[in-house]
């Protein structure tokens, strides 16, 4: 289980995160909803220790996140950028084998590749993929690759920055199926970021609205569309007329 | 407007300058701790090697080449005003391996790889390739920033022997093709007056200025603002901050090596 705790985090005089109480249970799938700049991206990289909140805490399982083996710590978590983050200079099969090729998940070359082709397998990738540079692939195909690389060394815990930004409607709906179906298929627990509605509905178990830095509704899926919450309603329904402002 | 607003406009020029060195010491310092503290990416530090070493030579060997001959060709003519013109052989050797070599592979070397190092890096923060290295428990500093200054700090002493080489043969081809020396004669001037200090200091100089080369390009690349205004600004600031740095540390190395 993830629990963030008051959690706070300014840049400069940019407050960004203003007090974040969040619970993610273990095998559940949340997802963070809210417009662009209200801090989706920092609470997740917060709870991965790439941004050092303020105050506040957040757990693991119980544990203080800043606290013991950061190794181990991250060796639970798979990650899917927003841009796929892929690494440019490696072919596609060493970015999916990434951690199984170094460090304390080190298997040898010939099994990692193997793995990793098994994963882009699983992400609809052919083998012939796996030889290629990020550069010679789509941007669907790159996100599936991140995916892969994601699951590649089968975590506990899976973050989804934007998964479906910048992709067509049947892209995105391939990549919410793989999602859920992964995710469901790991017993991972999952936290993604998203403004795409349909990705919301076909991913997530729990929603979390983040606004202003503060989280302002959370609760079953099921719920959403009947929370009763003007912040939601206005965000779920994609209206300009509402407490939140158009222009921000 | 105040009257001590340019004296509190330049006390912050000042504050901001001492807070970028305390900045790059830090990250000098952590660079250099990770040698001693696995693990350690050797297939990464053989790529850095090639790339800033073996990839670098042409560009080198061009700069020392041209620069031998002209070097001969000025002291020839200052030399003739004071009959001097028998001192080129030497002098032509005894400059390039102390400063041209190392100064002018060194700067050479920090526009062909700093800039690359620094727009590599750069791109791969905006990108959040550096981000996903750290979800991937590998260590930025230990997978991107170790390999190439270690890379550079070796491989930038060997570039300037052999640009030592190089620049001698240049002023020798200038020296026998248009001053009229004869070959044996010049060879032996060359040989006989350089020492093996002279060879070793300007070796040393190569490793300080590849270190520097690679820490520049290292430090501006994870700094890297946003966008490809940000990547191009801390790739203009690695080359001019690597090649500033070179000529300071020139001068230091210069004055403790030949004047203590």
């Amino acid at each position: 289980m993830i629990e963030l705790n008051d959690v706070h985090k300014a840049f400069g005089n940019n407050r960004v995160l203003r007090g974040v109480n969040l619970t993610i249970p273990k095998g559940t799938s949340m997802v963070i909803i809210g417009g662009s700049g209200t801090g989706k991206s920092v609470a997740l990289k917060c709870v991965l220790g790439l941004v050092t909140p303020d105050s506040g805490t957040i757990t693991l399982d119980g544990q203080d996140v800043t606290q013991g083996d950061r190794d181990a710590f991250l060796a639970r978590f798979g990650m899917l950028f927003q841009g796929g983050a892929l690494f440019d200079s490696l072919p596609v099969w060493q970015n999916v084998a990434f951690r199984l090729l170094r460090g304390s998940l080190k298997r040898p070359k010939a099994e990692a590749r193997e793995i990793a082709i098994e994963k882009l397998r699983r992400v609809g990738l052919k083998p012939d993929v796996a030889d290629k540079f990020p550069a010679e692939l789509s941007g669907g195909m790159q996100k599936r690759v991140g995916l892969a690389r994601a699951i590649a060394a089968e975590p506990e815990i899976i973050f989804f920055d934007e998964p479906t930004t910048g992709l067509d409607p049947i892209m995105s709906g391939v990549i919410n199926e793989l999602i859920r179906e992964i995710v469901v298929e790991m017993g991972a627990t999952a936290m993604t970021i998203t403004h795409d509605m349909t990705s919301v509905r076909a991913i997530a178990d729990n929603v979390a609205m983040l606004h202003e830095g503060v989280i302002k509704w959370t609760g079953p899926v099921g719920q959403m569309d009947a929370s009763g919450d003007p912040y939601l309603d206005q965000f779920i329904h994609g209206r300009a007329e509402g407490p939140i402002e158009a222009v921000r | 407007m105040s009257l001590t607003a340019p004296l509190a406009a330049l006390g912050r020029q000042v504050l901001s300058a001492l807070a970028l060195i305390g900045h790059v010491t830090l990250y000098a310092v952590e660079t250099v701790s990770h040698l001693f503290r696995p693990p350690f990416y050797g297939r990464e530090f053989l790529a850095a090697l090639i790339q800033i070493g073996w990839l670098s030579l042409p560009v080198v060997g061009m700069t020392t080449l041209f620069t031998g001959g002209a070097l001969a060709l000025q002291i020839y003519a200052g030399g003739s005003r004071f009959n001097a013109e028998a001192v080129v052989p030497s002098i032509v050797a005894i400059g390039m391996v102390r400063e041209l070599g190392p100064v002018l592979g060194g700067l050479m070397v920090a526009a062909r790889v700093a800039s690359s190092i620094a727009a590599e890096i750069g791109t791969m923060k905006v990108t959040e390739q550096i981000d996903a290295l750290v979800t991937l428990s590998t260590h930025p500093m230990k997978y991107l920033t170790l390999p190439r200054v270690l890379a550079a700090t070796l491989a930038v002493p060997v570039l300037v022997g052999v640009g030592d080489v190089i620049g001698i043969m240049g002023g020798y081809f200038v020296g026998i093709s248009r001053l009229g020396f004869n070959a044996s004669a010049y060879l032996t001037n060359t040989v006989d007056f350089l020492e093996t200090f002279d060879v070793v200091s300007g070796l040393i100089k190569g490793a300080a200025f590849g270190f520097i080369v690679a820490l520049m390009g290292c430090y501006h690349g994870m700094n890297s603002g946003r966008g490809a205004q940000g990547v191009g600004r801390a790739t203009k600031s690695a080359v001019v901050a690597a090649s500033v740095l070179i000529l300071a540390a020139n001068y230091l190395l210069t004055e403790v090596f030949f004047t203590a």
